[in-house]
């Protein structure tokens, strides 16, 4: 590829900064979760975190050497093979808490799912990109719905709701950012009104249950709404200046289910208090405030609603993931972006931040 | 550099693309302010609050037991409860270090040693959430809950919870029906659906076993404060318990008592059914055991004591003893003879005692032998020489069809845990079992119901009801509404399993021989009678000791070594309301003598009472036309 001085000045920096400062304290509080006390050096699985934060950076680097124009190209090769990998879960996947989601790959273990959201955005970025010359009709509106309900219903199947969520809300997200026309959603809002019940059968037991909590609370005090008690007792109890580092009790006394992927927040906001808390909070909304610029300058079409669907997704995770375990929304098992142990979810966010710094730096290109 | 790139992008969007990301970028910092202000809320406003919570975890998770399902028998009487009783709970972190001075504190206030709460403690072990209560002590006396009530403040983290406790008002009265409660086992656990937790009472045997989904209920949850000693200082959400289904039996509690005390003493089982719905009317097993203590919570010794009794009490013999049925198989071999026409009413045998077959001489029970036999003969007397020659003709896998057909070898479905079924072999049975040919010698003990057959007293008692209703197989029940917590009632309604395709000629035969067994001075089962009830039945003995010389010394001698005593029935002859089996265990005799008696006092029991000032289906046989009494 001819090298092109432009790549230096336009170079994003801002991007990768914010990503990397909210990373760092996430493998600080993957390290505070899991640690034993008493015991010395990290432990495996912040480890873990910080080997996939720096195989996350290559990634990173690796997606923004070439032009991204040519992944509008490529991108639904990405979205079949990532899909591809989503189904082969059920045959070659490891169980782990209940569920089916991860596929053994040498030393490491793979979580299609998440390469998924990946895949959804690259794909329906393309076809909004395309469409919009052919006119934004209900072709336009019924392709994408398709695109993101064959995944869905895989990984609804592993389970994993929490995936199928943001799948969901990523891809309505680009169908109102692509601009499909308004009355195309109240016909989408009429379809999910009719396939709500119908797809109620197939979810477990236990998701059902805290679809049913969320509407009426009361139901069950034990389980989930335990597990939400907890958690609020937790953030709360860090009030303005936190109990420090390595000192949340509820923390250490292990109360918070899934203290170190979807309730992690719990852990960070008792430990660094509201302050901590508004630091942490902030730096997603300019990330996600980022995200917006970076896109709304793209040189094309594709370019800005790849940035989009990537913010979108960051954006999402972030704000249920706080509001489940604030106590705002439902429990339903979505990390924290960058923060929440696990190497699949964090290297695809930062091989988007790539995606985001390459659609950045090529904005004057044409 | 600020005003180029808009411009690009607006060439290519939709014109209310800039006015969505308006919105969009409104949704961000809508979505941001509001997490902002829950933040401010939960750690800033309500911060002291939840400090003090977080704190030795002041709020705990308490699960509150539900009461099980009231069990009530036909007429609405009660046979199995619930009362309250003072569980001692012990939470090992609120003692801290303390913990070893609680459990002996404890121990001295329940009047124990302090080893023995230890297995307790260690028992719930690594499995055990954080501050989750151990049950230390089910059921605690009023001297115990008095001391630990008042002495608090020693104890830091006991506590005590009142819990529902099963209670059976008549003890071991039909015990192995009704079945026990127990603690939920690590293997229970593992198969559930996450219904239980550790600590919970589950059904372990009986009806409480088979119908523990109806009667479990659902615990209720409450989420309670407590202070720094895991006292309870308020409640502050509570999920409140629901009580399980109640079931309402077919049993009978006045009959079952009656057959409890026909039984007296001794070893063995009777079984009562309807035989117009498979209705279970009393089902007794002896020994039996006192469910009771399993509610309060066994102790090791007690259960050992239980399992290792020689005699079995656990197991519920009517269902799963299994026990040569001796002559009473016999209406099964004469059944089979006269639907396959290998003899007539007509075809005569002569009893000279016994037969030489092979190598061996085969006795009839009768010393002298019968003389001329036909099969109505051979019924009421139960001679052993027209049954083995009978039995010759008709093939031991015509034998075992037969058996089939009335229920012998299959399983009743009776909704009771483990039951077996018995062996009726044939020559396909015996190739598999033993890789073997079938020897003729082998048909004349099946003939009588020795050698490789075994039934159980329920499939006995089914198979009287088949021949009492014409030759229908029914699945016996003993459940017959269930009505759920929700209020939802569900009738059971009785279940037809498959006809017996039995010709009139042969059922009037075989019936009219078992009548005679019981009404003809010459028949083997006189001392069944009831004054005025037409009974038909067949006595057995089955042998315990291979036969030979050596029987007769046998029923003198040890007690494992005597005959068992069998007697199936049905009453009235011409419409039978009642089918029973009963077995006595090392009556050391034959089912005349033995086993006869025990039934008579159930039929005289059963319609003594029916005849009392008109119940409704007496009135119905009164105005029953003579012609019927004529069959």
């Amino acid at each position: 590829m001819r090298f092109d001085r432009r790549l230096i000045t336009h170079f994003e920096w801002l991007l990768p900064l914010l990503a990397f400062a909210v990373s760092g304290l996430g493998a600080m509080t993957v390290y505070s979760a899991t640690h034993v006390p008493g015991a010395h050096g990290l432990s495996p699985l912040a480890l873990r975190q910080l080997l996939w934060l720096a195989g996350g950076s290559v990634a990173m680097l690796a997606a923004l050497v070439f032009d991204y124009r040519r992944l509008e190209r490529s991108a639904f090769v990405v979205y079949v093979l990532v899909l591809l990998a989503v189904l082969a879960v059920p045959v070659l996947g490891r169980i782990g808490g209940g569920s089916r989601r991860w596929i053994p790959l040498g030393p490491v273990s793979i979580q299609p799912s998440e390469f998924m959201k990946l895949g959804l955005v690259l794909v329906l970025a393309r076809h909004f990109a395309r469409s919009y010359e052919r006119g934004l009709g209900l072709r336009a509106a019924v392709v994408p719905m398709l695109l993101t309900a064959v995944p869905a219903a895989a990984i609804l199947a592993q389970p994993d709701l929490g995936t199928v969520a943001i799948l969901g809300i990523v891809s309505l997200t680009m169908l109102m950012l692509g601009g499909i026309r308004l009355r195309w959603f109240v016909l989408l809002g009429v379809v999910v009104a009719v396939a709500a019940p119908l797809a109620w059968p197939h979810l477990k037991v236990y998701q059902q249950k805290r679809i049913l909590t969320f509407v009426h609370p009361e139901m069950d005090p034990r389980g989930a709404g335990y597990h939400v008690l907890q958690s609020k007792i937790a953030v709360g109890s860090g009030m303005m200046w936190g109990k420090g580092f390595l000192r949340g009790t509820q923390n250490q006394l292990n109360f918070l289910p899934e203290q170190h992927t979807d309730f992690i927040f719990s852990v960070f906001a008792e430990e660094w208090g509201f302050v901590g808390a508004l630091v942490l909070i902030a730096l997603y909304l300019a990330l996600v405030l980022r995200g917006i610029v970076i896109a709304t300058r793209a040189r094309d079409r594709f370019g800005v609603l790849l940035v989009l669907g990537l913010t979108a997704i960051v954006f999402w995770q972030a704000v249920i993931n706080v509001g489940m375990t604030t106590g705002l929304l439902p429990v339903v098992g979505i990390p924290l972006p960058f923060f929440s142990y696990g190497g699949s979810s964090l290297l695809c966010l930062l091989v988007g931040v790539g995606l985001a710094m390459n659609v950045s730096m090529r904005r004057y290109f044409f | 550099m600020a005003s180029r790139p808009v411009h690009v992008v607006s060439r290519e969007v939709p014109p209310e693309f800039q006015l969505r990301m308006v919105v969009a970028i409104g949704v961000v910092f809508v979505a941001f302010a509001l997490v902002g202000i829950r933040l401010w809320y939960l750690q800033i406003e309500r911060g002291a609050q939840m400090r003090y919570y977080s704190e030795k975890n002041r709020i705990r998770l308490v699960r509150v037991p539900a009461p099980r399902g009231v069990v009530y028998d036909r007429n609405g009487e009660i046979l199995v409860d619930n009362r309250p009783s003072f569980d001692v709970v012990f939470v090992p972190e609120d003692a801290g270090e303390r913990r070893r001075q609680v459990l002996k504190t404890l121990a001295g206030y329940l009047g124990e040693e302090e080893a023995g709460l230890h297995p307790g403690v260690h028992a719930a072990g690594s499995d055990r959430e954080r501050y989750q209560g151990i049950v230390l002590r089910r059921d605690v006396d009023w001297q115990g809950v008095v001391a630990l009530e008042t002495h608090q403040l020693d104890l830091p983290g006991v506590s005590l919870r009142v819990a529902p406790k099963r209670y059976y008002p008549f003890g071991p009265l039909g015990a192995h029906l009704l079945g026990y409660v127990g603690e939920v086992s690590k293997s229970e656990l593992a198969q559930d659906e996450g219904d239980y937790l550790g600590g919970d009472m589950v059904g372990k045997a009986g009806l409480e076993k088979a119908f523990d989904k109806d009667l479990r209920g659902e615990p209720g949850d409450q989420q309670v404060e407590v202070d720094a000693l895991g006292r309870r200082v308020r409640v502050l959400q509570e999920e409140p318990d629901r009580s399980g289904g109640t079931l309402t039996l077919t049993l009978d509690r006045d009959l079952q008592e009656a057959a409890d005390r026909a039984l007296g003493e001794a070893d063995g089982a009777i079984v009562a059914l309807d035989p117009r719905s498979g209705e279970v009317l009393a089902m007794v097993s002896h020994p039996a055991y006192d469910p009771n203590v399993f509610a309060r919570g066994i102790r090791s010794a007690e259960w050992r004591a239980l399992v290792e009794d020689k005699k079995h009490p656990l197991n519920n013999r009517a269902v799963q003893g299994v026990f040569p049925p001796g002559s009473t198989f016999k209406v099964a071999v004469a059944t089979g003879a006269l639907e396959e026409a290998v003899v007539t009413p007509f075809t005569g045998v002569t009893c000279a005692g016994g037969i030489p077959f092979g190598k061996h001489f085969f006795r009839c029970w009768k010393k002298g032998g019968h003389g001329p036999v036909n099969l109505h003969k051979a019924i009421v007397e139960s001679c052993d020489v027209f049954f083995y020659q009978v039995g010759r003709r008709l093939g031991v896998d015509g034998i075992a069809e037969y058996a089939h057909r009335l229920g012998l070898g299959l399983p009743t479905g009776i909704a009771l845990p483990h039951e077996q079924i018995g062996t009726i072999p044939d020559t396909e049975w015996k190739r598999r079992r033993f890789g073997q040919p079938w020897f003729e010698g082998e048909t004349l003990s099946v003939a009588i119901g020795q050698g490789y057959v075994t039934a159980t007293p329920l499939q006995m008692a089914n198979l009287a009801a088949t021949l009492a209703n014409g030759g229908t197989r029914r699945r016996p029940f003993y459940v017959k509404r269930v009505v759920g917590a929700d209020g939802k009632v569900l009738e059971v309604a009785p279940e037809v399993l498959g006809q017996a395709h039995l010709k009139k000629s042969t059922l009037a035969q075989v019936r009219e021989g078992m009548r005679d067994v019981v009404m003809s001075e010459s028949g083997t089962g006189k001392k069944a009678r009831v004054p005025g009830i037409e009974v038909a039945g067949k006595t057995g003995t089955s042998q315990v000791v291979k036969m030979g010389e050596d029987r007769a010394r046998a029923n003198r001698g040890a007690q494992v070594m005597r005959d068992h005593a069998w007697f199936i029935a049905f009453a009235p002859f011409d419409a039978p309301e009642i089918a029973i089996a009963c077995i006595v265990e090392h009556a050391g005799g034959g089912g005349g003598a033995f086993a006869a008696p025990v039934v008579q006092q159930v039929l005289a029991h059963y319609f003594g009472r029916n005849q009392g000032p008109a119940p409704p289906s007496q009135q119905a046989n009164a105005l029953r036309p003579p012609t019927d009494h004529a069959l």
